[in-house]
């Protein structure tokens, strides 16, 4: 056991302890399509937050991650659906917009906290253009995609499995991945060796951007609609996954597939709320008391790695 | 320091000016206040003063709006001064629950006022001793220890009245929405903790202990400063700043809703930041965060002017946002 498997423990207890709680409340939940219908909207929260996490792993933050995926819905949800080129055409424009922004960002030495929170503006306004009220309609390959049910699991288990794997080869094993976390690591010894941090940084950002726009992709897919507003949770939970799953904010250090887990472990949390039959008025502050609780175990194993 | 050294030297008045002027162009804050001024112009020429006097009028209400901005902002502020991560995303929250709490409490009841105005004070207190245990004693990062806090805060706020508009007594009232001679009284209490705040950074070892936490935590602690307690003093500063503004707030606009706090999330990091503070801590200054914030107000009311629909009036808000802290940062770098 080494660090990492140390750092991608924890997670995956308070995923397994979550999920043992909700399926002794609700055994009912406990078969493929119980599965299916907890973990659904878990599919856009992984990839936003696989998104926040390439952001997070070159020390910046993404305050508009919300937005972007909304705008993305709203794009999807109209012009992907009725002229798919000019709908790609447009996704594409805002991935390379977002990696425009990693390198304006990284040349001018701007505060990323700060020019994400003005993009946020810019999307929602955008996302408002596009789709005024709530509506438009998923593409039928992207539906079909989203409520196939394959064999033994169902989408909503193979699909974060397949992210999750995907990005940890691309961040743990590829040379770019290790270039990219050596950004985050120490920018300067990057840029003395020869590489230019300033396509790394537009790089990150460009992934990001991508991701961002599955996840919006992947929401209109599940809720076959779309509005301005349908993903603004979005920023919060992504860095809130990010960090469950063993990140941290500097430093480069990040797991891919502890960020999937802790994901999972936020939708799961919602369910799991629901299942207690909680006033609604302590949804939310119960969701806070979850991460409060999950973070504070982690600083008891922290401690033991750091005696060990 | 190196400014009072060098005005000793008696210049004559055309060198004077010069070295004002080059003086001015090295404060960070100086670009605030030129975007607040040139907003302010494309305001008045898009005509959202309406009729006689309308000049004034924009200015006032610009004034009014502004001040809570400058509370919460401030109260951030201190915080983004500590150093990289340091940043409080409970204060919509606090200031819901703060002004939540304390118009239950006062039931439109005039007799209650200053008991009211010690509860929202002492649930900010409360807020902010919740926030500096989290970070301080189970180490969770800043931003994800306000962050959690601020649902807890939220799902308090609304267990608390459900939601419920209680009107604020009727003096109070009066008090939020009225001026003094000409200036409204919002603005007035927020230049007072203006003040007191600019006294703290600038004047008293305090400050210095804030901005020497902020530049280099290790050294600071080396150096004899008590980082813990300098954390506490600003995470609870913080909370109580945004506990009174919420007071303010739930006062002047006839009652506390459950999402009055929102906007302030971003309005209290973009205040900051505008304003010429370092978000990467240890130089901060509080002239700047009443150019931002005024900008911020008349950025609003002048697109509103212009009669652009609100997609439009978002995009251009977050671009020009965009535009300034890349303008400000460039001249800041060149220093």
């Amino acid at each position: 056991m080494n660090r990492d498997h140390l750092r991608i423990l924890l997670p995956v207890l308070s995923l397994a302890i979550l999920l043992a709680a909700v399926f002794y409340l609700q055994p009912r939940a406990m078969s493929y399509f119980g599965l299916n219908l907890l973990f659904n909207l878990a599919v856009p929260v992984a990839l936003a937050t696989i998104a926040q996490m390439m952001i997070l792993m070159v020390n910046d933050i993404d305050l508009s991650i919300g937005t972007f995926v909304s705008f993305c819905a709203c794009v999807t949800a109209t012009f992907v659906q009725s002229d798919p080129v000019i709908g790609y055409a447009i996704l594409l424009a805002a991935i390379l917009v977002y990696a425009g922004m990693g390198a304006v960002i990284h040349a001018r030495g701007l505060p990323a906290i700060v020019v994400t929170l003005g993009m946020s503006f810019f999307w929602s306004g955008l996302a408002i253009l596009i789709l005024p009220s709530p509506g438009g309609a998923a593409p039928d390959w992207l539906r079909a995609m989203m409520k196939a049910k394959p064999p033994f699991l169902p989408v909503a288990i193979i699909a974060p499995i397949l992210i999750g794997l995907i990005m940890h080869y691309f961040v743990k094993r590829s040379s770019l991945g290790v270039l990219l976390r050596g950004v985050g690591g120490n920018a300067q010894a990057i840029e003395r060796s020869g590489w230019s941090v300033l396509g790394l940084k537009a790089i990150a950002y460009g992934i990001a951007g991508l991701f961002g726009v599955l996840a919006g992709m992947a929401l209109v897919g599940l809720t076959t609609s779309a509005d301005a507003n349908i993903a603004l949770r979005y920023t919060l939970l992504s860095i809130a996954g990010v960090i469950l799953g063993g990140g941290e904010f500097t430093g480069g250090r990040v797991s891919p597939i502890g960020a999937v887990i802790g994901a999972l472990t936020l939708t799961l949390a919602a369910s799991f709320l629901s299942f207690l039959h909680l006033s609604s008025d302590w949804q939310i502050g119960a969701q806070g008391a979850i991460l409060i609780l999950v973070l504070a175990v982690r600083l008891v194993f922290t401690r033991r790695e750091a005696l060990a | 320091m190196t400014m009072t050294a060098k005005n000793n030297a008696v210049p004559t008045p055309k060198q004077g000016v010069k070295y004002l002027l080059g003086a001015l162009s090295r404060k960070a804050w100086i670009w605030a206040y030129l975007a607040a001024g040139a907003t302010y112009v494309a305001a008045i020429l898009a005509g959202s003063g309406g009729g006689g006097g309308g000049i004034w009028s924009l200015l006032y209400v610009a004034f009014t709006f502004a001040s809570f901005a400058v509370m919460v902002g401030i109260g951030q502020m201190f915080v983004v001064t500590l150093g990289p991560g340091n940043v409080d995303l409970s204060i919509p929250a606090t200031m819901t629950l703060a002004g939540t709490v304390a118009l239950k409490f006062m039931a439109s009841d005039g007799a209650l006022v200053v008991p009211g105005l010690l509860i929202a004070i002492g649930v900010g207190l409360a807020c902010g001793l919740f926030n500096f245990g989290l970070i301080l004693l189970m180490r969770i990062p800043p931003i994800i220890a306000t962050l959690s806090s601020s649902f807890l805060f939220q799902s308090l706020a609304i267990w608390s009245n459900r939601g419920l508009r209680i009107k604020p007594p009727q003096s109070l009232a009066d008090f939020a929405t009225g001026g003094t001679v000409g200036i409204p009284n919002a603005a007035l209490v927020a230049l007072l903790v203006s003040v007191l705040a600019w006294v703290i950074l600038e004047k008293a070892i305090v400050g210095r202990w804030i901005l020497a936490t902020g530049q280099n935590k290790r050294a600071a602690r080396l150096g004899g400063v008590p980082v813990n307690a300098v954390h506490f003093g600003v995470y609870v500063g913080c909370a109580v700043l945004a506990g009174l503004t919420g007071f303010m707030l739930a006062s002047f606009s006839g009652g506390a809703n459950l999402n009055m706090g929102t906007e302030y999330m971003l309005m209290s990091i973009a205040v900051v930041v505008i304003g010429g503070s370092s978000i990467a801590g240890g130089n901060s200054n509080v002239p700047g965060i009443w150019a931002a914030a005024l900008f911020m107000f008349l950025l609003v009311s002048m697109l509103n002017s212009y009669g652009l629909g609100a997609g439009v009036r978002l995009i251009l808000t977050g671009l020009i946002i965009v535009s300034v802290v890349a303008l400000a940062s460039k001249k800041r770098g060149r220093v």
